[in-house]
């Protein structure tokens, strides 16, 4: 974690500072305190009320208000509920949910559990990627030891409330973190998603009740109930309260993990927690909301962040990935980048997911190959919107996101791959070549010796040259070059 | 995500017996309840390195489910492999924040070096190259990991070496 001012810790206050092997040094920390109290001195109906008036929102991305999710869940009869924790984490990018199960898997059980109290689940579920093998070692070792000092179990503390813990492993489906895939993944079928309503919180696992949960939104539950709802709503801006993790990578100085009180800028994230752009370079665009949001701009960067500004702005919340560009990625190869993944994950069950992602990659590959036209990009905007429109599940419906936003902030960018069969940063391999500029090259034969397909020829002291057509447009000899000499056109 | 089945080469693999028992036991431990299929998959890719078409008929029989309802499971996940992997697996995260931070270009040099496509193996048996989404070590981006070690901040000019490490 990337130690700022700035920064509150909540969902991340114990990590890195207890050892999470030992149940006793989080209990140290007030751990099973919070459950401990609303077993023995509150109803679950007092219980809700405290997370209602807090104004916690879902940390998995749709930020749903977590208490008015617990009343719905607890509202329907059933013999049995279950509470699921949605430990997914599919935004490539994004390892807040991975640090917490690492670094605090207790207060994700000791929150589940005060769920369950509050829902009327026996059972808990947690849904975490076989991806995560570390994550996965300790939340056993934390099951074991609660169910040891009868912190799960039979009559937890004294009371006839009983509940338990067990793992599913996901398997490398990112359309599994949508809960009602999530369901059928935990059931042991493809990961397909289903219409909503019903909502799993009126059938969901084994279509009984199911009360879904992000890890992150779990770690907020302890501490709301210790220091009241007063306190967390104190924090944040007038619709997202408390706090947010957020993974901050791609061209910033400073990377990784960051919780910041709701209504912090994207600058003061990027600059000053950030610590600037990498090498000196200039700030270009920041995507958040992973492959279902969108990039934000130069423009955006003094927006404050809450759910409700970023959807404002053309992107999302999300689970909290934050990838930082500079001046030289390329836009249009991003939103490609991002189809790509869309394309691999959907689950096939929709067709506009399934045929309309596909094009919107092609006509994105066309537009990078330098061979897109105008035409092209009316289609491109208009299919993005049939997609979203018309897909079945959230991935569908937010996948063109990248495409969108990027048409929107950075137009001419598009036009000069069409128009002008340029690509201003330089990135699209087919439209560029890498060029020696004779008069700064000295001849030292660096650049021929790391040319991985021998494109380059030049005797020694001699200025060299490129063979264009066996480049494969690596840029190995440029980044070796100590004379500035190579240049790309 | 799809792959079918005519896309592997299938040779009548015999089984060996004490693996065959091992998956049986995994079977009997989840009260042969397809609810577990997922489970019972992960068991089964990690006692076989794989799960050619023959695991995936013996699970459907201890799980009384069809074997298609297996395969189609087993192709929905991009966990489950029905190839065997290389003796060193190599993945290359192709996550965002390895991509922007040039996972490509190292991509592209490990199937240059090994003269092998994403999710083959080499003819040797000894190295398999694949791509991950984001093994969550972002702050080091671009990743690499072979087996179970992890390369951080790996560079095209990195890769021989790595390479070099296992032969
Ligand atoms: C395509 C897709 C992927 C999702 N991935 C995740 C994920 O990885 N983790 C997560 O917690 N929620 C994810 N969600 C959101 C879940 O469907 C669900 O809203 C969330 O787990 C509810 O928990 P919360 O209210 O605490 O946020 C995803 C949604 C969609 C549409
Ligand atoms: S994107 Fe590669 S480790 Fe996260």
């Amino acid at each position: 974690m990337v130690k700022y001012k700035k920064q509150i810790r909540i969902a991340l206050r114990n990590c890195g500072f207890i050892n999470p092997e030992n149940v006793d040094e989080y209990i140290v920390r007030e751990g099973y305190a919070a459950l401990g109290n609303a077993l023995t001195n509150m109803t679950p109906e007092e219980v809700i009320d405290v997370i209602k008036n807090s104004g916690l929102r879902g940390r998995g991305g749709g930020g749903f208000p977590t208490g008015l999710k617990w009343e719905l869940t607890r509202k329907v009869d059933a013999d049995q509920k279950y509470v699921v924790c949605n430990a997914d984490e599919g935004d490539p990018g994004a390892f807040m949910d991975r640090s917490i199960l690492e670094g605090d898997p207790h207060t994700v059980l000791e929150a589940m559990a005060i769920n369950g109290y509050c829902t009327g689940a026996s059972k808990g579920l947690i849904y975490i990627r076989a991806e995560y093998p570390l994550a996965i070692k300790r939340l056993k070792i934390a099951i074991d030891q609660a169910r040891e000092y009868g912190l799960l179990g039979e009559d937890i503390f004294g009371t006839n409330f009983s509940f338990d813990v067990e793992l599913r492993y996901g398997a490398g489906a990112f359309v599994c973190g949508e809960e009602t895939a999530l369901i059928h993944s935990m059931e042991g079928l493809r990961g397909e998603p289903t219409v909503k309503p019903p909502f799993p919180s009126e059938s969901g696992y084994k279509g009984m009740p199911t009360n879904v949960n992000n890890v992150e939104t779990y770690a907020n539950i302890p501490v709301i109930l210790l220091k009241g709802a007063d306190w967390f709503s104190s924090i944040g801006t007038e619709k997202s309260k408390g706090t947010k993790v957020f993974a901050l990578a791609g061209k910033v100085n400073n990377v990784g993990l960051i919780e910041v009180p709701m209504g912090t800028t994207l600058r003061e994230v990027i600059f000053d927690i950030g610590g600037g752009i990498k090498d000196g370079k200039k700030f270009k665009a920041v995507q958040t909301g992973g492959p279902s949001g969108g990039c934000l701009t130069e423009n955006h960067l003094d927006i404050s962040i809450d759910y409700d500004n970023l959807i404002a702005s053309g992107s999302m919340m999300g689970s909290g990935g934050m990838i930082v560009m500079d001046e030289d990625d390329c836009m249009v190869s991003m939103a490609k980048f991002y189809l790509d993944f869309t394309v691999e994950e959907s689950c096939g069950k929709c067709s506009p997911c399934r045929i309309g992602n596909k094009r919107l990659y092609e006509m994105l590959d066309t537009i990078t190959q330098g061979k897109g036209t105008l035409e092209d990009l009316s289609k491109l905007r208009n299919l993005a919107n049939v997609v979203k429109d018309t897909s079945l599940c959230g991935l569908g419906q937010t996948s063109p996101n990248p495409v969108l936003s990027t048409m929107d902030n950075f137009l001419d960018e598009y036009m000069a791959h069409v128009k002008d069969g340029k690509c201003p940063s330089g990135q699209c391999k087919a439209l560029m070549s890498y060029i020696i500029n004779a008069d700064a090259c000295v001849g030292c034969t660096l650049c021929a010796r790391v040319c991985p397909v021998d494109a380059i020829s030049g005797e020694k002291k001699m200025a060299h040259l490129i063979d264009d057509d066996a480049c494969i447009k690596c840029g190995a000899c440029m980044d070796k070059c100590k004379f500035g000499a190579i240049f790309i056109q | 995500m799809t792959k079918h089945l005519k896309d592997y080469n299938m040779a009548d693999i015999k089984l060996p017996e004490n693996k065959i028992q091992e998956l049986k036991d995994v079977c009997a431990s989840f009260n042969h309840d397809s609810g577990d299929l997922i489970h019972v998959l992960h068991a089964a890719q990690n006692i076989f390195g794989y799960l050619p078409a023959e695991v995936q008929e013996l699970v459907a029989n201890e799980l009384n489910v069809s074997v298609a309802h297996v395969y189609g499971v087993v192709t929905f996940y991009s966990f489950f492999s029905m190839i065997p992997k290389g003796k060193h697996p190599i993945s290359v995260c192709m996550g965002t924040a390895c991509y922007v931070r040039g996972a490509e270009k190292v991509l592209d040099e490990f199937k240059r070096l090994l003269s092998v496509k994403v999710g083959e193996t080499t003819p040797d048996g000894s190295f398999s190259v694949s791509c991950l989404r984001c093994v969550g070590a972002c702050g080091l981006a671009p990743v690499v990991t072979v087996g179970e070690k992890v390369y951080g901040r790996v560079s095209p000019e990195d890769v021989k070496g790595i390479i070099a490490e296992y032969k």
